[in-house]
């Protein structure tokens, strides 16, 4: 996996022409809606024509021409109120250089992704609609993502667009001011595609779309647009930071291999080069901020060579860093993870006492998978297994359920034998 | 023809699952793992669900006003849906007998379990055309 599954140089072109292409579509007919329509089945002729008949000398101006036109038919259709005799030519378009560079705005994308990412919308919407318009994916291979049928996915970004319509945002560039109280919630998308990329890339899942390298596209993109925020590079370090241990994180089997005895052989050096070169600009620029601070983390353990090397006091400075920016409970629990790789299992048990009455997270499975883990490093096995089991129930994610119930069998196993081995000593020494 | 293939157990049979030894769950899960590659390979694969543990599962029904009224005490014997299979084959034999490999599956106690499964034909919305 680890983004092996390659795109075709044509899927390749499409994607990264897809929003230039919607930019202009949109900026000529004023109607992002239906822009977003059309760009979509010029994008669907060029998979189809293409192949056979060969790349148009401008690929992109070929797309804007049947864009252009299919929007023409649709207005004139409606005008008409009669029945379009006509659907996307199949001919090759002339093509008029000159009119399209001109019409080309290198802010577009920017647009669009701000767009894309309304705070009006739901963020599944968002996420879907992210991925059609700025990331030049087809409906099929979003709804394939998402494992959802693609009827479904087609009303998801639907719904998207009349939020869009009905909220009356202009296609405009944003304001310096609106860029920075919009870029968050922007990067928030970003992060959610990425997440479910790296969480559903678990198991044999290998005809899926590979979300999470898609969201690095895409984030490349925020960053090649907004070069000097330091958010925008810390999100994509954390993302490269935290892909790199993709091809280490499962077995032969798909079972879920933890980062302490993942093979570090297998991490992607690359990525991690990347990611640490990125957070070392994000962190010259002053404040850290949340992704930042993660990547932070998620380089602390890239660096490690061995787990046990791992510079745990630094990543309890980070955790109490991010406890103090913007606490939560789930960074309460990592922060207690820390804790007991610092001062030991018994300590971090403490400090995961302060979330029994936290109702965010009370009875939620990461608490109990905590405290097995914890109480395992303490050698209560007994505790141990109790926690496992009751993390493995509350699981919504079958390889962790999978790998949560083989723990607490393997504790037990190991326990039986000692008991088996201490009691058969016991008779050789009466 | 469509078929659904349902695994149910009763809460007992999922808390001894829970304690099943470890080479018992990883026989389970390369098992699983190998029917559903060999539904994908056959071309009879439609969809297949696995279900979280009924720990919070509801009966759910509408009040007066339409609001959801939900109740979660279910008697010790009912029987909660664990998982499901779809799939698209020639003939009822042929959902018989994938039906009888995913009962093959190991069990628990070392057991070569035989699950009982459940396989029911799914209404298709187009009609035959009586030829």
């Amino acid at each position: 996996m680890n983004g092996q599954t390659a795109d075709t140089p044509l899927e390749h072109l499409l994607r990264e022409l897809a929003p230039q292409v919607l930019g202009v579509i949109t900026r000529r007919f004023r109607d992002f809606s239906a822009a977003e329509d059309a760009v979509q089945e010029a994008l669907l002729a060029a998979f189809r024509q293409w192949p056979h008949d060969g790349m148009p000398e401008s690929p992109r101006g070929w797309l804007i021409h049947v864009a252009s036109r299919r929007m023409t038919d649709m207005v004139r259709s409606e005008l008409a109120r009669r029945e379009r005799e006509n659907t996307v030519a199949e001919a090759e378009p002339a093509v008029e250089p000159a009119v399209i560079e001109a019409d080309m705005d290198p802010d577009d994308t920017l647009i669009l992704l701000f767009m894309c990412c309304h705070p009006a919308l739901s963020a599944s919407s968002a996420i879907a609609l992210t991925l059609r318009a700025v990331g030049g994916l087809t409906t099929a291979e979003i709804a394939n993502a998402f494992m959802v049928p693609e009827s479904t996915m087609a009303q998801r970004i639907s719904r998207a667009k009349q939020s869009i319509r009905a909220s009356r945002v202009p296609f405009l560039a944003p304001t310096a001011q609106e860029r920075k109280e919009r870029l968050p919630a922007v990067l928030h998308i970003l992060y959610l595609i990425f997440s479910e990329g790296y969480a559903s890339s678990i198991g044999e899942q290998l005809q899926r779309l590979d979300l999470a390298r898609e969201a690095i596209r895409l984030t490349r993109h925020a960053r090649a647009l907004l070069p000097e925020d330091a958010e925008v590079a810390g999100l994509l370090a954390l993302m490269l930071l935290t892909d790199a241990r993709q091809a280490a994180r499962t077995g032969p089997g798909g079972e879920l291999i933890p980062l302490d005895k993942q093979d570090r052989n297998l991490w992607d050096r690359a990525e991690i080069a990347e990611g640490t070169e990125l957070l070392r600009f994000a962190l010259s620029k002053g404040v850290a901020g949340l992704y930042q601070l993660q990547a932070a983390i998620a380089a602390v353990h890239d660096e490690a060579a061995r787990a046990e090397d791992t510079d745990w006091p630094q990543i309890l400075a980070l955790y109490e860093l991010l406890r103090t920016m913007a606490p939560s409970p789930l960074v309460t629990l990592n922060h207690a993870i820390a804790v007991a790789m610092v001062d030991g299992p018994a300590s971090g048990l403490e400090k995961l006492k302060a979330l029994d009455n936290d109702a965010r997270l009370a009875g939620h499975y990461r608490l109990d998978a905590v405290r097995a883990h914890l109480f395992e490093m303490l050698g209560d096995v007994e505790k141990a297994v109790e926690h496992y089991r009751a993390a493995a129930t509350g699981t919504t994610n079958l390889p962790e359920q999978n790998y949560l119930l083989t723990q607490a069998a393997r504790l037990e196993e190991a326990c039986n034998r000692q008991s088996v081995q201490s009691a058969s000593q016991n008779r050789e020494h009466s | 023809m469509k078929y659904i293939l349902m695994m149910s157990a009763r809460k007992s049979d999922f808390e001894a699952y829970a304690k099943w030894s470890r080479q018992e769950l990883e026989a389970n899960v390369a098992f699983m793992r190998a029917f559903s590659r060999e539904l994908k390979e056959s071309g009879a694969f439609v969809a297949s669900e696995g279900l979280a543990w009924p720990n919070d599962a509801k009966l759910v029904r509408a009040g007066s006003n339409g609001e959801p009224i939900t109740d979660g005490v279910f008697p010790e014997s009912k029987e909660f849906l664990a998982g499901y299979w779809i799939i698209d084959v020639e003939s009822a034999k042929q959902a018989y007998a994938f039906a009888a490999r995913l009962s093959r599956g190991p069990g628990g106690g070392g057991s070569t379990g035989s699950m009982p499964v459940e396989v029911r034909q799914v209404l298709s919305s187009h009609g035959d055309l009586g030829l």
